[in-house]
């Protein structure tokens, strides 16, 4: 647990004293809040729209702008991810200091797990801001609006990121280059987000594909729904990478060094 | 404190370290040496827990690399050939991350921190960053890292690679003046290194061991025989003749030196034997103005050449 903490100490540090974590998180909460004005005036001028024409329901502006909100989140997410994981195992691999973890009496799952919840507490750090506006949007919304789908929305994102994280993490630590580890993330991210498209709606392969649509799953989650398969699959690839990853690790050790 | 027996390791069909076995006691600084490839910074992996032996055992304090890794990895502090250094990092910082990981409890962190940067001499740099320090320096951060926790044994893989005339020669000492309270191993393809800091040595070449013993010993004994140099007032092949008549001399080279018809000769004799006063008795017998006769040590180069060519030829031959 100790050596789980230092790790983790040191990944955070290392995040912050470098300027690319400000970088990314600023880049990433700029383009947030790009999105989100934008969103939100076209939303609400097509809700006034609406109710001025006087047909049917008024708008359910906060349901709608969680929805696309998030939904633009997660494509940034694509691009910001490889960039945050991509020096986590390689540059390590490249300094020469993955000797001085493996030899230090640090076991490979508290290796993996601390520099995992470092980059997942980098996602938190990024998310929370932008938590403040989407909630003025709620509390300000007449009739209210449930809560409920801001929560899931986020437990959502949050899924999707440490599972992009984990995968990340994973392709990191098979290279000694912080550039091939950020591409082969990004495609993998990429062939995971398209996997499904043009298969038949039904039909076992196509079942299989869809399932494996790592951003299939997320849309539940900013309908306010939390869908058990969605948490189950996120849970399991967030394993599976960590899993691999430790193996990987493992693995350095029989390789020719 | 270090048992190594019978160690082994394949990379695929290559044999990088072959059959190797060799104890190290407490307190001692044992030199590993060997040209470049030989298989010392696989042996050192292997020690560390970096790499897992083909066959073989290696046990560190009682405790077995493989099975008990975790504890052999707390009793020991490694700086690999490039110092693992966390370039972006202040050195104190660095310090106190690497003694967190080695499960440094809190209450001694600061004071082990404290010396290890008193004893590699950089204690006006803890608040500089890493990658701002000249090589030197960096080669003591790396050595600082290795001994912060306090470990019962400390591998080296080639301390003074890469630094200057003035820093080995202070590398050296720092080394020197850890012995007796940790158990060193250190590697390095500098002879005169082993020789002033080793108190015994393993020679090491193309995976196997040629030798263990102390330097001094290394150079006395292993390389069978001793050298005579002469000079002397004589005809080359009447000289020639009667040196060879002392049974225990087996090779004589001559050289005409200066004018006046003086010889160099050097003379190999068997080992053990000193055939000095013989080779005087002969010359002045002879009624030959003697000029010099002295013996010639074998430096540790020598020894060194002689063993891992020697050992390089006998492997030649079976290909042939």
């Amino acid at each position: 647990m100790k050596g789980l903490y230092a790790i983790y100490r040191k990944e955070m540090g290392h995040y912050f004293v470098s300027p690319v974590a400000y970088i990314i998180v600023g880049v990433f909460l700029l383009l947030c809040a790009f999105f989100f004005t934008r969103l939100l005036t076209v939303v609400i001028e097509q809700s006034l729209e609406a109710s001025m024409s006087g047909g049917g329901m008024p708008l359910d502006v906060p349901s709608i702008v969680v929805r696309y909100f998030f939904g633009t989140v997660s494509t940034l997410l694509l691009f910001l991810t490889p960039m945050l994981t991509m020096g986590v195992y390689s540059e390590e691999r490249k300094r020469g200091t993955m000797e001085l973890l493996m030899t230090s009496p640090l076991t490979d799952t508290q290796i993996v797990l601390g520099k995992f919840l470092a980059s997942l507490t980098l996602l938190i750090i990024m998310l929370v801001p932008t938590f403040f506006y989407n909630a003025y949007v709620f509390l300000h919304s007449e009739p209210a609006a449930p809560w409920r789908i801001l929560f899931t929305a986020y437990l959502g994102i949050f899924l999707l990121g440490a599972a992009l994280l984990a995968l990340g993490s994973f392709f990191s630590s098979l290279t000694e280059s912080q550039i091939i580890a950020s591409i082969v993330t990004f495609g993998g991210i990429l062939l995971l987000w398209v996997v499904d498209y043009g298969t038949p709606g039904t039909g076992g392969v196509a079942a299989v594909l869809q399932y494996v649509s790592i951003f299939r799953h997320f849309d539940d989650f900013t309908r306010g729904v939390i869908d058990t398969t969605g948490l189950i699959f996120y849970a399991s690839f967030i394993f599976l990478g960590l899993f691999l990853t430790v193996r990987s690790l493992d693995s350095m050790r029989w390789r020719r060094a | 404190m270090i048992e190594v027996q019978d160690l082994t390791k394949s990379f695929g069909d290559k044999t990088a370290v072959d059959h190797v076995s060799f104890t190290v006691n407490k307190g001692e600084i044992l030199g590993f040496l060997g040209p470049n490839g030989a298989g010392k910074t696989t042996t050192m992996r292997i020690l560390t827990g970096f790499l897992p032996a083909t066959s073989g055992t290696a046990r560190i304090a009682g405790f077995d690399v493989f099975n008990d890794s975790m504890e052999v990895r707390k009793r020991i502090g490694y700086l690999p050939e490039a110092p693992p250094l966390y370039t972006d990092m202040e050195v104190e910082t660095y310090l106190d991350f690497v003694a967190r990981i080695k499960n440094v409890p809190a209450e001694r962190r600061k004071m082990l921190i404290e010396n290890a940067l008193v004893k590699t001499n950089i204690e006006d740099k803890r608040h500089d960053l890493i990658k701002r320090l000249s090589r030197g320096y960096k080669q003591r951060v790396g050595i600082a890292q290795a001994l912060v926790h306090d470990p019962d044994v400390i591998i080296l893989d080639e301390p003074t690679v890469g630094l200057d005339p003035k820093q080995i020669i202070e590398v050296r000492h720092l080394i020197k003046g850890l012995a007796g309270s940790h158990t060193i191993i250190l590697s390095t393809h500098i002879l005169p290194e082993v020789s002033m800091t080793c108190d015994r040595v393993v020679i090491i070449n193309a995976g196997k061991v040629v030798a263990v013993d102390t330097p001094a010993n290394l150079t006395m004994q292993l390389k069978g025989g001793q050298r005579v140099h002469l000079e002397a007032q004589a005809e080359e092949g009447v000289l020639r003749s009667a040196l060879q008549e002392i049974p225990a001399i087996r090779r004589v080279d001559l050289e005409p030196a200066g004018g006046n018809g003086r010889v160099a000769a050097t003379i190999e004799s068997a080992q053990g034997e000193d055939v000095r006063s013989q080779v005087a008795a002969k010359i002045v017998g002879r009624g030959w103005p003697l000029f010099e006769l002295r013996g010639v040590n074998l430096s540790l180069e020598d020894v060194f050449l002689q063993l891992t060519t020697e050992d390089s030829e006998h492997a030649a031959k079976p290909a042939n």
